[in-house]
């Protein structure tokens, strides 16, 4: 019981700013606009506009994870090997720093800015003969807006990941090399089940960091909205049709049980590759 | 000793181009926004909104939000980073040391506010902060509160990093064992041991803090994004500057925080 | 052991998780800020007399010392300069929060921001989120109320509209020709060209535009379909940006043709001036108009400043401010006859030729539900 006392500040902060809003939108979600409980917004959510806008929100996030986390992984192995305390280092790493976390209405301005129908990139490509397919495609879900959230998604993988490769030990590879394993045997009996459950953890981080990503989403594609997070917006935000704030909050419910989902697949992967270890 | 220098060599090369292609990368939004704020009326360039932007009699005459937005900003950062180590770092020692049961339970807890957009999590927040203003007042600082929860998921993630490349059970016991109390532990053998994850976890909540926009906004509070999104609607060059400006001033605070606790090299002393 | 240990931290968890949910759910008892009698007077007066006249509103506005206004770009019918104007009259300082908010984000600041001193005092909304929200507003007739038509007000003063406009296309004549009517959008000058103000299923502009497009293209306010239809031909086309035009767009030349209110439009004409030449059409025959409707919060933190914000609004000044924005003010009619109107500003409107077409509530739903249902799959 006195190991719980370590633990009860966290609880109880958590608790107040985290799970009691949590709870407010869940228990929202199964209301109706006279405040009865209802299930008709959890139906709504099975019409086909809804449920296209979760399989696109899913596969966005999905593919967006994994280009984050392939890029963000060698990035990271990248600077790790550079010396440590070395200005290279310390840069990328603040440069991540920052990048992580830009995004909104200024991400989706500077895109614009560059690879837009007037951006300086796209105009000096014609210049030099190279018209890019189209001068929308900055502005369609499965195009430009993966491109954009990539932008974000590898410097939030170098941040995470970094710490991870760093506690590889320089041992372990002299080790690997005196008993005559090559790079390859190195990385797929030694570096790489110790550092799976780090970067698939980082890759799960990823996922959702793009699956609830509203405002950058809000700049680009401000018509049809194809994925969750606008249609949520609509669903708070519109002037036109009202009333439907319910199942905005029925929407974040199931955001909420696609991302357990998520974590549960994950858990179960952790399970596995730490098996050996014998952690 | 000769498949060292080999392999040094090629991760040279690798690291080289890995670094230069995706800073490419990077810089090209950037030089788009800097391609932007420096068009002059008729085609070629100009530094005038540069310029107006590092007046800083201009700017608290004609654009006080500005400053109220940056100050804002600065305060939250602090608070917010201060927040999140001390509430963040011993638990998850304490869970992995105590308490490995509970350890799913944290890792979900801490994914928690990012599945939620923060357009809806301010639905949920606005009776919270009823509360919080009724006892702490209606300053923009108490959003730390808030922000702290949105910086969660990415701190535990890092922290979770760093802590699992260390063996922080051994390393409890043997200071326990040699009669070091349990704050001596954290502050003298564990922290020092997760510098990095530290440092990672700190970077991202300067990061996130700057660049937070929507709950600010929501609760009609100020903050540098609110401000420069005000900015927008007036002249929306200066906006840009403003915000490129933020970017570079979060890179230098970055750089500067990263060597914080450089001196200490008791990272592997005895393995070299 | 772990089971027993986690099951108690669930239990203890969901104990104090329920306690706090209940807790959280009710507003705290006290009411902060402005609870003296001079304040408790002005939530609840219904005219300057109630007060005994303007100067006695003045005064108490003058106390409460500030106001929070939302949801007023400063480009937005030069509310800029409205706010400015109302700072220097009578010293009161204006807080302006939230200027890319709708009208439904504003009454949920309301909500949110209750009895806290940044809620909202005045609100300025579309039709509809005025209409469906009228518990939160207090009745307000201001001096001059009898100069507003009747059809444009609430007969108690709880809402009354403000300025009104008409659908226009706004475009960059240095680099697409000029469109004569809406149909031209659809030729190949205009590849990747035209960008709508929002999501006509989101925003009012948005779905004025698309009502504006179906009465152009034959169709009538009954039936907005071959609007709906003209779009999908627009995407097909490639002409269609989904991309949300600002300022920074049209000043970046990202959307070089926007669809918005006219005084908007006029707005960004009148700021780039300089550097590139931003025109205003409204298309003949096709004619949309739409007004803004102005309400006083029930639970204004400022009650008196919100009531002189009101008197500013609809005297002379106020609106002819808008007036100067392009936007049509609410008592112009009264004004002409009156000649207190800003001649000049009157005489640089744009050009409106046909009887503007003014959707009721039963023929908005109407569209409203067959966007709903057809918009997403037209331009998606």
């Amino acid at each position: 019981m006195g190991a719980l006392l370590g633990v009860l500040p966290f609880f109880a902060y958590t608790t107040a700013f985290l799970v009691v809003p949590t709870l407010i939108v869940v228990i929202g979600a199964g209301l109706d606009g006279s405040n009865r409980p209802t299930l008709g917004n959890l139906a709504a959510l099975a019409q086909p506009q809804i449920a296209s806008a979760f399989v696109h929100s899913v596969i966005l996030s999905a593919v967006t994870a994994v280009l984050g986390a392939v890029f963000g992984g060698l990035l990271a192995y990248a600077v790790s090997t550079a010396r440590e305390g070395g200005p290279l280092r310390r840069m990328i790493t603040s440069l991540c720093g920052v990048l992580a976390q830009f995004g909104g209405v200024t991400l989706a301005f500077a895109f614009m800015a560059t690879v837009g129908s007037e951006g300086f990139l796209t105009l000096w490509l014609r210049k030099i003969g190279v018209n890019l397919a189209g001068s929308t495609w900055l502005y369609e879900p499965d195009k430009g807006l993966i491109l954009v959230y990539t932008y974000f998604q590898i410097p939030l993988m170098l941040i995470v990941f970094l710490p991870a490769v760093e506690g590889l030990r320089p041992q372990w590879r002299e080790a690997a090399e005196s008993l005559g394993g090559s790079t390859w045997h190195y990385w797929r009996h030694v570096a790489g089940p110790i550092l799976a459950p780090s970067f698939i953890g980082a890759m799960l981080l990823l996922f959702t960091n793009a699956f609830s990503a509203y405002a950058t989403a809000a700049a680009l594609i401000s018509q049809g909205s194809p994925i969750i997070p606008l249609q949520i917006g609509g669903t708070l935000s519109s002037e036109v049709i009202l009333g439907q704030e319910n199942i905005g909050k029925a929407m974040a419910l199931g955001m909420v049980a696609i991302v357990a989902v998520v974590m549960t697949l994950y858990a179960v992967l952790e399970r596995r590759t730490t098996r050996w270890l014998g952690r | 000793m000769k498949l060292q220098a080999a392999r040094r060599r090629r991760q040279t090369v690798f690291r080289r181009v890995v670094v230069g292609l995706l800073c490419l990368f990077f810089a090209l939004p950037l030089l788009g926004m800097v391609e932007f704020t420096t068009r002059a009326p008729g085609g070629g360039r100009t530094l005038a909104t540069w310029t107006t932007l590092f007046d800083f009699n201009v700017i608290d005459a004609d654009y006080p939000e500005l400053k109220t937005g940056v100050l804002a900003s600065a305060g939250l950062v602090l608070l917010t980073v201060a927040i999140m180590l001390v509430m963040l770092v011993p638990t998850m020692t304490w869970v992995r040391l105590r308490l490995p049961g509970l350890r799913r339970t944290v890792e979900f807890v801490c994914l928690l506010p990012l599945t939620i957009p923060a357009i809806v999590l301010v639905v949920g927040l606005a009776p919270v902060y009823a509360w919080v203003a009724y006892f702490l007042g209606e300053s923009s600082l108490w959003l730390a509160f808030a922000y702290v929860v949105l910086v969660l998921p990415y701190a535990y993630r890092a922290l979770d990093a760093g802590l699992s490349a260390i063996d922080v059970k051994t390393l409890a016991e043997a200071a326990r064992s040699l009669g070091a109390g349990w704050p001596a532990v954290m502050w003298r053998i564990i922290l020092p041991n997760v510098r990095t994850a530290v440092l990672s976890a700190s970077f991202l909540s300067v990061a996130l803090v700057l660049g937070e926009f929507t709950i600010a906004n929501l609760f009609s509070r100020d903050n540098l994004q609110v401000a420069i999104n005000q900015l927008n609607k007036r002249d929306s060059s200066l906006a840009t500057a403003a915000a490129l400006a933020a970017l570079i001033l979060a890179f230098i605070v970055l750089f500067a925080m990263s060597f914080v606790g450089a001196g200490r090299r008791s990272h592997h002393p005895e393995e070299n | 052991m772990t089971s027993r240990l986690a099951r108690q931290t669930g239990v203890a968890a969901l104990a104090v998780v329920t306690l706090i949910t209940i807790a959280a759910c009710s507003p705290p008892a006290k009411t902060s800020g402005s609870a003296s009698t001079g304040g408790a007077k002005a939530s609840s007066a219904t005219s300057a007399k109630d007060l005994g006249g303007m100067a006695a509103l003045v005064d108490a506005a003058k106390k409460e010392g500030s106001l929070n206004v939302i949801a007023l770009p400063p480009d937005w019918a030069n509310y800029g300069e409205v706010i400015k104007g109302f700072q220097a009259k009578y010293g009161l300082k204006v807080n302006s929060a939230q200027p890319d908010a709708s009208s439904a984000d504003e009454i949920a600041a309301a909500r949110n921001l209750k009895g806290q001193s940044k809620a909202p005092d005045v609100f300025d909304l579309g039709g509809a989120v005025a209409g469906a929200n009228t518990a939160m507003f207090a009745p307000y007739k201001v001096a001059t109320f009898n100069d507003v038509p009747a059809l444009l007000k609430d007969a108690n003063g709880l809402w009354v509209n403000d300025y009104g406009g008409y659908m226009s296309i706004g475009y960059d004549a240095g680099k697409v020709p000029a469109p004569k009517t809406v149909a031209d959008l659809l030729k190949p000058a205009y590849k990747g060209k035209v960008a709508l103000n929002g999501d006509p299923t989101k925003a009012g502009s948005a779905f004025s535009a698309v009502v504006m497009t179906a009465l152009s293209q034959g169709g009538t306010p009954n039936d907005i379909s071959k609007g709906v239809d003209f779009f999908r031909a627009l995407k097909t086309a490639g002409n269609f940006l989904p991309v949300d035009p600002t300022g920074a767009t049209i000043e970046s030349g990202q959307t070089p043709v926007v669809f918005d209110w006219d005084y908007l439009n006029v707005a960004q004409g009148a700021k780039v001036k300089g550097k590139m030449n931003w025109k205003t059409v409204i298309p003949a025959g096709a004619v949309v108009g739409g007004y803004y409707v102005q309400a006083i919060s029930k639970d204004a933190p400022h009650p008196a400043a919100a009531r002189l914000w009101q008197e500013y609004l609809y005297s002379d000044e106020g609106q002819n401010l808008w007036l100067k924005g392009g936007a049509r003010p609410v008592r112009e009619k009264a004004m002409v006859a009156a000649g207190t109107i800003d001649k000049t500003a009157f005489a640089a409107l744009p050009k409106a030729v046909g009887t503007p077409v003014f959707l009721t509530k039963g023929q908005s739903d109407k569209a409203n539900a067959y966007l709903s249902a057809n918009w997403a799959k037209a331009i998606g």
